[in-house]
């Protein structure tokens, strides 16, 4: 009952309350980084972009294989990635007590003897951010107050992203009002299929404007773009347009993230921040379960990016029964011995 | 001690070693000093004259090994040649079988090779563990599969007789599995010498095709410098030559068998260009070149050793290259992430991806 009455916070409440929070918690969150403020569309670079895609895909291939991280490395390389989780709930069946005890392991993601046993209880290990649909931000809101965790709501007619624009664009600036920190847009892939990125950069463009403070998140639905060189093309103009983040999927398509996908979008991450000085974000998302997967990515980001974009303020990692198996294998490392999945429940 | 909470904030990659402690225990069995191999038996070593094997990476002893003169080259030869008579008599299928043995052997015994391998050659864990072995499993497999078709696809083909083998040290067991393999299913005896730098694993592989049931003189291994090769080319029972390695070497042994009627063939060096248009994915070209010249540090015969680029792009990637290669990782070979020292043949330096 206790549970249930946090979620029923009267709503002018919360409006007094929450907007000031969202600010600390955004400051903490990416602390000097100057934000992407965008630049104009250079259409001459996004249509002159290339990718090799056997190349990319031999590269993805044997970035697993050449580097590995093991005992207290991999240990800690897991806590660092449970850092930038943004532990995420997007069903149907979404209930307020469900992302309640979302919220709950989202601030203590570790069991407290594990981190106790590994030395890393001063470390404040907590997840990167909650993300949910808009109707739960008031709920993960007022559960995550003071704990600096940000709230991130997925707020563009998810995950189609084919909602009429003016509505799109109120929906955000709803989940900005309801006090989320972090917005993760869809693009429209019917314009990135056609080559219309002036329709994707206005688009984007306008999201932008609608987040104000809130840091944008945009997905560009990489399973459904047909070829490498077009996530490439997607990538540069959602940066152009001032993406904070350019994420790889929503996690409802077929296909979701994949380390090839991931090697294009990190090297055109780079390839912007050369030209313009501005670090974006990069968040994959979908389909990763398992921490041995949470591993291949940060080294995606180790060797493709830096060390730079190991911490949360650039890099995501959208999922959430990932958190179990890390767990797991933290458990197994303190103790030698694998438990079972359901002794770390999520929810 | 390096804590978690330190590695938290470094995020370094830290160690991955790969214990050698199974090879060390087989160059122990032997008492740190090699025969050769002939007739499926060891020579003693009491009276031969041996030569130190170093391990590149850290220029320590790993074993002595005898510098084969005349006696041990003509012995060889001799068991290959007792050998061919049954060994090539025998039928596709059964010389598939001693095939199949072999190859199922050295995935047995995959670990020790890998290990044995990055000491003897000092390229990395990752590469013999990775490339190396499984590939000399392979070939093994494949030629298995040719001897069995061998009667109905090579009709009216034959085997040659007693092949002498010379092979270096940049792949030493997969140079060698290219070598016997397609020579053993064809139903010829070999006489193998291992480059004097690395022959460890062609006698522990000597050991374990004996193990595997492989008839005694079908696979001898001399070891030896150059004059061991020369002893082999120059022998007057041995009818043919396979020869892999410098193109100087090549012109020698061309010239030594040219008029004897031995039958030769030779694999030399090479000089590849790696060109690049201005529209290529100049990242992914990056990553190529760095596979290209980098891959077995830089010491195969078909490496990338000249980059060609268009005028317009090559200073992008020339940048791009250069900040790639400040990701190289140089460090101890069996740390399976790291790359290891060069050879001593050709430098002191290391280097890879």
């Amino acid at each position: 009952m206790e549970t249930k009455r946090k979620y029923e916070v009267p709503v002018e409440a919360r409006a007094a309350t929450v907007p000031a929070g969202s600010v600390e918690r955004a400051l903490r969150v990416h602390p000097r980084e100057e934000r992407n403020p965008g630049t104009p569309l250079d259409l001459d670079l996004v249509r002159a972009l290339r990718v090799n895609r056997s190349a990319v895909e031999r590269r993805a291939a044997t970035i697993p294989t050449r580097r590995t991280v093991k005992r207290e490395w991999q240990a800690a390389w897991l806590l660092r990635a449970i850092t930038c989780i943004d532990l995420t709930t997007l069903q149907g069946d979404d209930t307020p007590t469900n992302v309640l005890r979302l919220c709950a392991k989202a601030k203590e993601p570790v069991r407290r003897d594990l981190l106790e046993a590994l030395g890393a209880t001063d470390l404040g290990i907590r997840v990167g951010a909650v993300c949910l649909y808009h109707a739960f931000v008031p709920v993960a809101v007022q559960a995550l107050q003071g704990s600096g965790i940000p709230v991130a709501a997925v707020s563009t007619g998810f995950p189609a992203g084919l909602n009429p624009l003016p509505q799109r664009i109120e929906e955000i600036k709803a989940s900005v009002a309801a006090g989320a920190d972090e917005i993760d847009v869809v693009i429209t892939r019917a314009h990135a299929l056609a080559g219309d990125w002036e329709a994707v950069y206005d688009e984007v463009r306008a999201f932008r404007a609608a987040c104000g403070a809130a840091h944008m998140k945009v997905i560009l639905g990489t399973g459904d773009l047909a070829t490498l060189a077009n996530v490439a093309r997607a990538s540069q103009v959602a940066m152009m347009a001032g993406a904070d983040f350019i994420k790889t999927s929503t996690g409802k398509e077929a296909v979701n993230a994949t380390l090839p996908v991931g090697v294009v979008m990190t090297r055109m991450i780079r390839d912007y921040h050369e030209r313009t000085g501005h670090a974006v974000g990069f968040k994959p998302a979908g389909g990763m379960r398992s921490a041995k997967t949470a591993l291949q990515w940060l080294i995606l980001m180790k060797e493709e990016l830096g060390d730079r974009w190991l911490k949360a303020d650039l890099f995501r990692l959208g999922a959430s029964s990932l958190l179990t198996d890390i767990e797991r294998q933290l458990e197994h490392f303190v103790t030698g011995r694998y438990s079972a999945a359901h002794r770390h429940p999520m929810v | 001690m390096t804590t978690v909470s330190e590695i938290f904030e470094t995020m370094a990659y830290g160690p991955a070693p790969e214990s050698d402690k199974q090879a060390r225990e087989w160059i122990a069995r032997h008492g740190g000093e090699f025969g050769v191999f002939v007739g499926g038996r060891w020579t003693a070593t009491q009276s031969a004259e041996l030569f130190d094997v170093l391990n590149p990476a850290t220029a320590t002893r790993l074993a002595r090994v005898t510098q084969a003169g005349p006696a041990e080259v003509d012995a060889a030869v001799a068991a290959a040649r007792h050998a061919f008579g049954s060994w090539s008599t025998l039928s596709g299928h059964a010389r598939a079988r001693h095939l199949y043995a072999l190859a199922r052997a050295v995935q047995k015994h995959a670990r020790l090779l890998a290990v044995l391998e990055s000491l003897d050659n000092g390229k990395s864990i990752r590469e013999t563990r990775d490339l190396d072995i499984p590939l000399v499993a392979r070939h093994f497999y494949h030629h298995a599969g040719w001897a069995q078709l061998a009667e109905s696809e090579f009709a009216g083909h034959g085997p040659v007789g007693v092949v002498g083998q010379i092979i270096p040290w940049n792949f030493p067991l997969l140079m060698l599995a290219w070598k016997i393999a397609p020579a053993l299913a064809a139903g010829n005896t070999v006489v193998l010498k291992p480059a004097e730098f690395t022959p460890l694993t062609a006698l522990c592989l000597a050991e374990i095709a004996h193990l595997a049931g492989l008839p005694p003189g079908v696979l001898n291994v001399v070891t030896g410098d150059g004059r061991t090769g020369g002893l082999l080319v120059a022998h007057a029972d041995v009818d043919k030559i396979a020869f892999t390695g410098s193109t100087e070497v090549g012109r020698i042994i061309r010239k030594a068998t040219a008029g004897s009627g031995k039958k030769l063939s030779l694999e030399l060096g090479g000089k590849s260009p790696f060109i690049v248009f201005d529209d290529a994915d100049v990242d992914s070209v990056v990553e190529g070149v760095v596979d290209a010249i980098w891959f077995n540090q830089g010491q195969v015969c078909c490496a990338g050793s000249r980059l060609l680029a268009h005028e317009g792009i090559a200073e992008r990637l020339v940048t791009k290259l250069r900040a790639r290669m400040e990701k190289l990782r140089v460090g101890p070979p069996r740390r399976s992430t790291w790359v290891p020292s060069w050879h001593r043949c050709s430098s002191s330096a290391s280097a890879s991806s």
